[in-house]
């Protein structure tokens, strides 16, 4: 687990200073005793992990701060990344009734961000259990689904071993949160601690073929896929192969591993989610003078949150709406040209208005529109059902129709928040050991 | 304007406002008094003066709240450690200067006639309104015989006021401590000995609190502690209680100042409810300075004027006769809670309160509308946290996901199902949902008319029922 392999850059810093700095103690203090401890606390309902919000406030205002971040991390062992990189504003703290109150609502994120903070300073280590389960479980995968799932089973005494193809696990936290929400770093720290549990990790593990599954078969009781959705999707439009063209999560890969410290002149991104924003945001920190955020809907449409939409207005992206990239050529000089139609709305179709053709000169085209679904690995999962490029799961259990194979995260809901990934993984785990304790009843 | 001077308090002291500053380190020499007078303040009470005494650092400490500081003061202080010269010489001076205001000596000497009568004359040489006399201070001077040592015996208590009363030409007030089973059995001694008026209370018996690192308790001198007084907002039920106590009993009753917690033109108003004719205040005044006072005169001035009350013995002493005796109090009558589901934002406290801690008659089983009262789903608290802790919540991802449906939600601004029902027939009208609901109105306890007509358990104890006009209640 180790951050070599991160740049340790001062001029990333700079740029992506955190955009909620943490409180201090006191201020830590104060703001635990606005909580009015309500009972059967909507912010702890909104969670996806229900993590118990007025219980871990609780004991941030009486010092017990260790008490606090082991009863957040009960809930969700990711729960530092997750008090950094979720969208509180429409899950625990849009749930607080303190906005029925006319008041603001109690700064939950940072709450639990001083708690697990602390915890993780100290040096401390997260309790664990001595093997005691006859229960072997894989999980394909180092995202937060799979950290949570084996992180409760470590907890519960069985054994798990994670794969992972890439060589640093975290998956999304490590190498797709926007760095001024959640460190790189910071992810790999978190995950440090699960693996100090007793959890296995292999690195540079691809299971790409039946056999890979055979293996991993006779080795496993279980099987967890929290393998997420593949590539970014293409435009699907002429010159999409030219040099300059980056889909988003690849840029914000790129920046937060040190591989790009610098982009120059006009960016264009292509769509209007929240990945988009966080492409668009960094392009902006890391120089583009001019960044465009293309969108062939209405504002009223995008799926980026509100307050997304905000921070990127403040961070000086520009929105075009209604405006659709047709083709992308290179001029003489080596620069983009992004040929774009406006759009409009006829009834149920999207369709460009005629000789509405706008040219656009950019040093850099960036796809933003949703990740495309593992279709052929998920084919290698045999049994195992799959929708629309997703795999099929029960909601409550997480189990697939085979019945060896659990599955959560992305690749089971198409595309959430790290909060919904670690839900998902905390249930299958607790499915498992409760199949596990069926079979030798 | 209404009129809030005080005149010939305890037969001859007068101030332009019944707001004083209590003998303590706010009234530590002439001039922090006379920046007092300066800001407002009607009179001040000179910090104890005698023999000097050498005081220990450090003095104070406090309990915090809620992240609220100095819910209550506790300070190991003894009385003045500058020289009777000084201070009667300074307490010369801020008299002629401020000839308007009232200046009270606090006075502690070694329990003889001849040290009481020579320290009277010095005072009222100087130019003194009043005396007080401090048997009250908890610790510290009670080791040597003076301050709460003679306020906790009655006889000494009353030996040395008239000894005071032997030589004293100025209203006598005699200061009574609370660390007594009974407040009155002094107050009466105070009265036999010929006191003309009352302070009442000095501060409580405390330790404050204990550093859990060093396990030493606060205030730590050098490695140790001791008991000190305690004061500040706390103790103002405490003081409101014995100064009710005194007043409501004609053989302790006298001219009383009202001491104990006071902070705002609130708290005064209470204490002058209850029959006090001038008030002290000091824990305020070291938390915020002197301009506390402000706010103290002309509040009290606009609610008299919205009561319109034209001076302070207007309504002096209105809330006496409506405290009495538990037995006097009528068992028939009857409130129950209501909760304003247009006002309720929903967290609970006051079903978890009524489950634990009053009589499970607060449900969360709300499904439709507001409801009649026979749904009775009664689902344990614990029962409740566990169907939401189970429940599959996700992140509203999409702006179709984001968008509440009003169907479930309900009428009100916070969703039906996080609205208490009060079950009215088993709710005893505690009070306690009232006491614990954070928004102000939302639940209000209303009067049930149980049909029965007014009794008192003394009454019922004698086998009495006595009819009373409903409209008289």
């Amino acid at each position: 687990m180790s951050t070599a392999t991160l740049p340790n850059d001062p001029l990333l810093r700079a740029r992506f200073a955190e955009l909620h700095p943490p409180l201090t103690a006191q201020a830590a203090v104060i703001e635990a005793n606005r909580c009015l401890y309500c009972f059967d606390a909507p912010c702890t309902a909104a969670c996806p992990t229900h993590i118990d919000v007025p219980g871990f406030i609780k004991r941030i205002s009486t010092g017990n701060l260790r008490g606090s971040a082991l009863r957040i991390l009960d809930a969700n062992i990711l729960g530092g990344s997750c008090s950094r990189a979720c969208p509180v504003e429409v899950l625990c703290e849009g749930a607080c009734v303190m906005h029925r109150y006319n008041r603001d609502p109690i700064q939950i994120a940072l709450l639990q961000r001083h708690a697990i903070d602390t915890f993780h300073a100290s040096g401390e280590e997260l309790p664990t259990s001595p093997i005691t389960r006859n229960l072997r479980v894989a999980c394909i995968g180092a995202g937060p689904a799979s950290l949570a799932c084996a992180a409760e089973l470590r907890r519960q005494g069985a054994s798990v071993t994670i794969l992972e193809r890439r060589p640093l696990p975290g998956g999304l936290n490590t190498y797709g949160v926007a760095e001024y929400k959640l460190r790189a770093a910071d992810s790999l720290h978190e995950v440090e601690l699960i693996r100090r549990m007793g959890v296995e990790f292999r690195f540079a593990n691809s299971i790409d073929s039946a056999s890979d599954l055979d293996n991993l078969e006779s080795e496993f009781d279980f099987v967890f896929l929290g393998v997420g959705l593949g590539a970014m999707q293409r435009l699907g439009i002429p010159g999409e192969e030219v040099p300059g063209v980056m889909n988003a999560l690849e840029l914000i890969a790129a920046y937060k591993t040190g591989r790009i410290r610098q982009i120059l002149g006009t960016v264009i991104v292509v769509g209007a989610g929240n990945t988009a924003i966080d492409a668009a945001n960094a392009a902006r920190r890391l120089g583009a003078e001019t960044v465009y955020l293309l969108y062939r809907r209405s504002q009223s449409e995008m799926s980026a949150f509100d307050f997304e939409y905000e921070h990127a207005k403040q961070e000086g992206v520009q929105f075009l709406w209604r405006r659709q990239p047709v083709a992308i050529r290179t001029d003489d000089h080596g620069r983009l040209l992004l040929d774009t139609v406006q759009m409009q709305q006829v009834g149920e179709a999207l369709l460009p208005i005629p000789d509405s053709d706008f040219t656009i000169s950019c040093n850099m085209v960036v796809p933003a529109i949703g990740q495309s679904p593992l279709t052929e690995l998920l084919q290698q999962f045999r049994h195992v059902e799959t929708r629309d490029g997703r795999i099929v799961a029960d909601p409550a259990t997480g189990q697939t129709d085979n019945p060896r194979y659990f599955a959560g995260g992305d690749c089971v809901n198409g595309g959430r928040e790290v909060v919904d990934a670690v839900a998902d993984g905390k249930r299958c785990a607790l499915s498992m050991l409760k199949a596990a304790e069926a079979v030798y009843a | 304007m209404p009129d809030i001077s005080v005149t010939n308090f305890a037969g001859g002291i007068s101030s332009p406002n019944p707001f004083w500053l209590a003998s303590a380190p706010p009234t530590n020499c002439g001039e922090q008094i006379m920046r007092a007078f300066d800001a407002g303040w009607g009179g001040a009470v000179w910090k104890t003066i005698g023999e000097p005494v050498t005081n220990v650092s450090s003095r104070y400490s406090a309990t915090d709240w809620n992240g609220q500081r100095i819910m209550g003061f506790n300070n190991i202080e003894l009385i003045s450690d500058r020289s009777v010269e000084t201070n009667l010489r300074e307490m010369a001076e801020v008299k002629k200067r401020y000839p308007r205001h009232a200046i009270i000596a606090s006075l502690m000497v070694a329990s003889t006639r001849e040290a009481w009568h020579e320290i009277v004359a010095r005072t009222e040489d100087a130019g003194a309104d009043g005396l007080e006399l401090n048997f009250g201070c908890p610790h510290g001077m009670s080791e040597r015989g003076m301050g709460s040592a003679v306020g906790q015996v009655p006889e000494y208590a009353e030996l040395i006021t008239a000894w005071v009363k032997e030589k004293a030409r100025t209203p006598v007030l005699v200061k009574l401590t609370p660390n007594i089973t009974d407040i009155r059995t002094v107050a009466r001694a105070a009265k036999r000995g010929g006191a003309d008026g009352l302070s009442a209370i000095n501060t409580i018996n405390s330790i404050t609190g204990i550093d859990l690192d060093t396990f030493i308790p606060r205030p730590n001198v050098d490695g140790k502690s001791s008991h000190g007084g305690y004061c500040g907002p706390a103790v103002k039920p405490i003081a409101l209680n014995m100064v009710q106590q005194v007043m409501a009993d004609a053989t302790s009753a006298l001219p009383l100042s009202g001491i104990g917690g006071i902070g705002t033109w609130r708290d005064a108003a209470e204490f002058i409810l209850l029959g006090c004719g001038t008030v002290q205040v000091c824990t305020a005044a070291m938390h915020y300075g002197y301009r506390v006072v402000e706010d103290m005169i002309e509040g009290l001035e606009n609610w008299m004027r919205s009561k319109g009350f034209s001076n302070i013995e207007d309504f002096r002493g209105l809330s006496l006769d409506r405290v009495t005796e538990w037995k006097h109090l009528n068992l028939n009558y009857k409130v129950v809670a209501h909760v304003d589901e247009q006002k309720c934002i929903g967290c609970d406290l006051c079903h978890i309160a009524c489950w634990d801690g009053a009589h499970q008659c607060i449900h969360l089983d709300r499904v439709s509308g507001p409801v009649d009262g026979h749904v009775e789903e009664h689902l344990i608290p614990a029962a409740l946290e566990a169907r939401s802790r189970s429940a599959v919540a996700y992140t509203p991802v999409t702006r179709k996901e984001r968008t509440v449906d009003i169907a479930t939600h309900g009428p009100f601004p916070t969703p039906l199902a996080r609205i208490p029902r009060v079950d009215e027939t088993e709710c005893v009208g505690c009070n306690l949902c009232s006491l614990v609901c954070p928004v102000d109105e939302c639940i209000t306890m209303v009067r049930v008319d149980a049909g029965l007509a007014p009794e008192t358990w003394e009454e019922r104890a004698r086998g009495i029922t006595c009819v009373v006009d409903p409209n008289q209640s």
